[in-house]
């Protein structure tokens, strides 16, 4: 193979390394030099990870998920780090980077003046998640879940302010914590398995000797807790909507992508460990991820209901679209099968582009109460932004009745899809999953009622939140139209644009979301894959020398 | 040794949980070291006991395993070991801005209502 393109896996790890490297050199006086550098390597992200899904997509047919490896170092496994590409997180990266550009051109509408080095945080942000989505290692997982939550931390208290702080203090105790516990469930796996590779893992749960087989379970227990705090599951999910609320714009919609790194190990992990060839251990944690799924849900829906305001509603949206996921892995792990799976991906997909883009629409509808105006003059008291610098801040854009309908028809969309209302994405993703758990057998029907009972209350108390919100907003407005620039509303426009070109060609990525399942199902595939991986000097003849 | 080892590490996890459960900052932070310096010695812990085994082997001709330490709990540890200090640095940074802004040490920003 062409080395160029073998290197391309390890692109989207290190193209935004070196954008947010390079940023850090320069003040923040060069900021539109920064903003062109972000959006640049924004964009050279997702066309790498166009590639690398249409790749993960173009390999010979093995059970669909045929993979790319990228041995850090050229060690052989199962000793080095292996960088491993299959559907899922191929898609994984694809989505990160279709959330990273539309936040990026927001943020260059003012937000990213709010404070120092946004866009090197930005960037190292990216380089965390695609890492944690790339590699096939679990320490390296660890190493990389670190780097996205330091530059999270940043982000979160970018712009400042009290409430920010506060809450960015709640939020960094609990994920130090928990960086803690995951720690301990890596250390108490390898004492036993004696490796860390996910893959030399997974081919070995089947032998594990009876003895041995709890302290796995432990250990799998604690980085399940871990992921979960992540993914924000109820009860360990409390800090995540003041988070989210308090996060600037920009910030919040990257941070959509943020719970489901959490589902994404999840999944990741607990298909190939506790997958259906995993002897004894087959199905481990699959009532734990049914009941703390459907209780995250009723706990979203509940704070959907009594949410005043649109930023705590979207941040308990965010709580039903990863409660929802959990509950189908679980599902899924415990007998339902791969079909389920493929339906929860897709609605993964859907809901994430619509939290973000709602968070992008959140701040622009709101403009005119005064929340932006406040945590302007906030900002510049904590920076202490001299005059000279404040000149450049009343473009606040034009007040056309034009942007009330543009702002409507957006959150209309995020609407039907979050509601998962027919015509749009949500729909489809919501009727899949509820088509494949009605024809399985595996799982209680009792317990199928419940959760599908659940999803549709979930959804009318979606409908009913933002319904209410959208006509306080735009039917019933008390102020001016709010002043919007073409930067705010491009971005928002763009995500919608993906959502509609989702629903229309939503066969084909149907297509695509039931390969990743098949793949996922047969952790044997992946394990012999990642084992088997070719290291580069077997290829070409080794120079020799003088020993 | 397995024994000493092994209350050490329970009475810094305990010493450390206590004290991250304390509504004072500063508690927090004390307690979330504590519980870093228990989970390095619990990393140790799980690469097997040794006394007086290097962790690097010579290179070349027959080596003898069980004359050696594990060397990746180690490597494990020192990656611990400076990520911790790097984001426990940071997290002391956030507090003292949350110490200016809300101008009490209490985790939630406000003391609790008498």
């Amino acid at each position: 193979m062409n080395p160029a393109t073998e290197h391309l896996i390890i692109a989207p790890i290190l193209i935004p390394f070196l954008a947010g490297a390079i940023m850090l050199l320069y003040d923040d006086r060069q900021r539109k030099a920064k903003q062109a550098i972000g959006v640049a390597a924004a964009v050279a992200l997702l066309l790498v990870s166009i590639e690398l899904v249409n790749r993960s997509k173009d390999y010979a047919l093995s059970g669909g998920n045929d993979m790319g490896f990228y041995l850090l170092g050229d060690w052989p496994m199962p000793f080095g780090i292996v960088l491993v590409l299959d559907r899922l997180s191929a898609m994984m990266v694809f989505l990160t980077s279709l959330l990273a550009v539309p936040s990026l051109i927001y943020a260059g509408a003012g937000w990213a003046r709010q404070g120092q080095h946004f866009h090197s945080m930005f960037q190292f942000l990216l380089m965390g998640l695609n890492g944690a989505f790339l590699t096939g290692d679990l320490f390296n997982l660890f190493v990389f879940f670190e780097v996205l939550l330091a530059a999270s931390y940043g982000l979160l208290l970018h712009g400042s302010g009290q409430l920010r702080v506060r809450a960015g203090l709640h939020y960094i105790a609990i994920n130090l914590a928990a960086s803690v516990l995951f720690l301990i469930g890596v250390s108490l796996i390898y004492g036993v398995t004696g490796t860390l590779n996910m893959a030399h893992l997974s081919s070995l749960m089947a032998g594990l000797p009876a003895a041995d087989r709890p302290f796995v379970h432990a250990g799998a227990a604690l980085l399940g807790f871990v992921f979960l705090v992540k993914a924000g599951i109820w009860p360990l999910s409390f800090w995540l909507p003041t988070a989210y609320m308090a996060g600037a714009a920009p910030v919040a919609a990257m941070f959509a992508i943020m719970t489901k790194v959490g589902v994404y190990a999840i999944l990741r992990i607990a298909m190939l460990m506790f997958g259906a060839g995993a002897g004894a251990s087959a199905g481990f944690g699959a009532p734990v991820l049914i009941a703390g799924g459907m209780a995250t849900v009723a706990f979203g829906m509940i704070g959907v209901l009594a949410s005043q305001g649109l930023g705590r509603m979207a941040a308990h949206l965010v709580l039903i679209s990863s409660g929802t996921v959990l509950a189908v892995i679980g599902f899924s792990l415990a007998g339902g099968g791969p079909a389920l799976l493929s339906g929860a991906l897709f609605y993964l997909l859907s809901s994430t582009l619509a939290t973000s883009a709602l968070f992008l629409l959140l701040e622009p509808m709101s403009r005119e109460e005064g929340g932006i105006a406040a945590m302007l003059a906030l900002t510049a008291d904590a920076y202490g932004l001299d005059p000279s610098q404040e000149a450049e801040e009343p473009e606040a854009g034009l007040a056309t009745p034009a942007i009330i309908t543009i702002l409507g028809l957006g959150f209309g969309v995020c609407l039907l899809v979050l509601a998962g209302m027919p015509p749009l994405s949500g729909f489809i993703g919501k009727a899949a999953i509820l088509a494949r758990l009605m024809s399985q057998y595996a799982v209680p029907a009792a317990l199928t009622w419940a959760f599908i009972g659940l999803m549709v209350l979930s959804g009318l108390a979606v409908l009913v939140g933002l319904v209410r919100i959208g006509i306080q907003t735009f039917w019933a407005p008390d102020g001016p139209v709010p002043r919007v620039l073409p930067l705010e509303i491009g971005p928002v426009a763009g995500l919608v644009g993906l959502i509609l070109l989702l629903t229309v060609q939503a066969e084909e990525v149907m297509r695509y979301m039931q390969a990743t399942a098949r793949g996922l199902s047969v952790p044997d595939l992946y394990a012999e894959g990642v084992m088997e991986a070719p290291r580069v000097e077997d290829s070409e003849p080794r120079v020799e020398t003088g020993e | 040794m397995e024994a000493v080892l092994a209350v050490a590490i329970g009475v810094l996890s305990a010493s450390g949980i206590w004290l991250l459960l304390r509504p004072r900052t500063f508690q927090v932070i004390v307690g979330l070291c504590l519980l870093s310096y228990a989970v390095n010695l619990f990393i140790f812990s799980m690469g097997r006991i040794t006394i007086g085994a290097p962790p690097i082997m010579p290179k070349g001709g027959f080596v003898d395993p069980t004359a050696y330490a594990d060397p990746m709990p180690q490597a494990l540890i020192l990656t611990a070991i400076v990520i911790s200090f790097a984001t426990t640095a940071l997290f002391l940074v956030v507090m003292i801005a949350a110490r200016g802004v809300t101008g009490t040490d209490h985790v939630d920003g406000k003391e609790r209502d008498p």
